[in-house]
């Protein structure tokens, strides 16, 4: 029975995150949501017996798949709604 | 209205996909004797290897893992190849200032920690779960620490290149090499020990050992050409 | 009452899968920001890996490794046919990640923006 609640409850948690990262507007705060995914799905894969699995994607899909994703994020925009970043600089200078 | 378009049509999709996995079950065998048994059985008898997934990605399935590790380095060519800047123009590494005291310390003391369960873990795997791709990872992962908590930390690029053409190349020798030893490519031609010994099973320790070199040093290659980028 | 609790777990794997793919779906098919279309596709890839992983569960069945003084436990085992599938999927669906996201920053040098409607009305 208790089994049962913990399988429901990280359920839950994993489709709160998913909804959560697709609305969000600001991009670190979806990449972080993304990476939550990972991780329900790294204990989910555990339970279902499959080891092997559960390693690689703890491995891949935790740490190397957000770490790509921040920096892309450094070297582009920031929030989802940023338009031109050069017309803004130079609105704001004059 | 496009939204509600697309929505009308993933709801007819999860209807359909639902209205199957119902009908299919979970939990239930399905054949009576089909692929899975046969082997889950000559897994025992025929290779003496304890870990039944590194037997089908190495050796019933071992075309496969090689079409899958030429993906991988096509991806990080590719990548090297978009991002691509002149010698004189390479930016500054992504991190501009270094961090605090606690992460140069910490990370200190656990890059040979992390180093040494990535080889653990590739080592062994056709002992307990683990293998090829698992260790490569947590390699890279330790590197990456080191590469983000200090600004000088560089790895040589030439040795990067140097190690994964190497072991690429070798395992497909390995490949050509079971054309002389048995009959097809990839065959099992070394000799199989005894069950839950390090060397048993034939070439499935040695091509997974090749296999986590190469792609230990090719995301280490990635995550370097990305951290790179700047303007 | 064990069937019972069995079959509300069925449901919800399956359905918790099934979702995660038309989450990442219609994420991919209506945000204007190229980086959240990316995201939408790698939710579709971890959901599909979890459809596959459970379809080939076994009931009360347990991981496929043989331990000495065992060795005749195979009929117990769960399915190890789709791991090693997934085990494939999910190295490949990570290469690709990496590879759309070079291509985005390259587009963001090039336009200075990242909004699919404006790259369209920017001729050169």
């Amino acid at each position: 029975m208790t089994y049962l609640i913990l399988i429901f409850f990280l359920l839950l948690l994993m489709l709160a995150a998913a909804v959560y990262s697709i609305v969000q507007k600001d991009l670190l705060y979806a990449v972080i949501a993304t990476g939550v995914i990972s991780l329900v799905l790294t204990v989910l894969f555990y339970l279902l017996q499959a080891p092997d699995v559960a390693l690689t994607e703890a491995a891949i899909g935790v740490a190397l798949t957000t770490i790509i994703f921040i920096i892309t994020i450094r070297n582009t925009v920031r929030h989802e709604d940023d338009y031109n970043k050069k017309d803004d600089l130079k609105s704001a200078i004059e | 209205m496009k939204k509600f378009i697309v929505i009308l049509m993933l709801a007819a999709l999860g209807f359909y996909l639902g209205q199957t996995f119902y009908e299919l079950g979970f939990g239930n065998a399905r054949f009576e004797h089909g692929v899975k048994d046969s082997y889950l059985e000559k897994t025992v008898s025929d290779l003496h290897v304890a870990n039944t997934v590194t037997s089908i990605v190495v050796n019933f399935r071992g075309f496969d893992t090689l079409g899958e590790v030429t993906v991988l380095f096509l991806a990080v060519t590719a990548l090297g190849g978009i991002l691509y800047k002149k010698r004189h123009q390479t930016g500054a590494r992504s991190v501009l200032f270094s961090s605090s005291s606690i992460v140069r310390s910490g990370s200190k003391l656990l890059f040979p920690a992390i180093i040494l369960l990535g080889v653990y873990v590739f080592v062994h795997g056709h002992l307990s779960p683990g293998g090829g791709f698992q260790g490569g990872t947590i390699v890279a992962t330790g590197f990456l620490l080191m590469l983000l908590a200090y600004k000088d930390f560089s790895v040589s690029h030439n040795v990067l290149s140097f190690v994964e053409s190497f072991a690429g190349i070798f395992f497909v020798l390995f490949g050509l090499a079971g054309f002389i030893g048995g009959g097809t490519f990839l065959e099992n031609f070394m000799p199989v020990g005894t069950m839950n010994d390090l060397f048993s099973g034939g070439i499935i320790p040695i091509v997974y050992i090749l296999v986590g070199f190469k792609v230990a040093a090719e995301l280490t290659g990635l995550i370097y050409t990305v951290l790179h980028e700047k303007d | 009452m064990d069937d019972k609790l069995f079959e509300i777990m069925q449901f919800g794997i399956y359905t918790a899968s099934i979702l995660l793919i038309l989450i990442g779906l219609y994420a991919a098919l209506t945000k204007k920001s190229l980086i959240k279309i990316i995201i939408g596709l790698s939710i579709v890839d971890a959901g599909i890996h979890l459809m596959l992983v459970a379809i080939g569960y076994v009931k009360m069945g347990t991981a496929p490794i043989f331990s000495p003084g065992f060795e005749d436990a195979a009929a117990k085992m769960v399915d190890p046919v789709p791991q090693a599938l997934v085990l494939t999927a999910i190295v490949i669906g990570f290469a690709v990640t990496a590879v759309a996201l070079s291509l985005v920053i390259r587009l963001y040098r090039h336009h200075h923006t990242l909004e699919i409607d404006e790259i369209k009305n920017l001729k050169w």
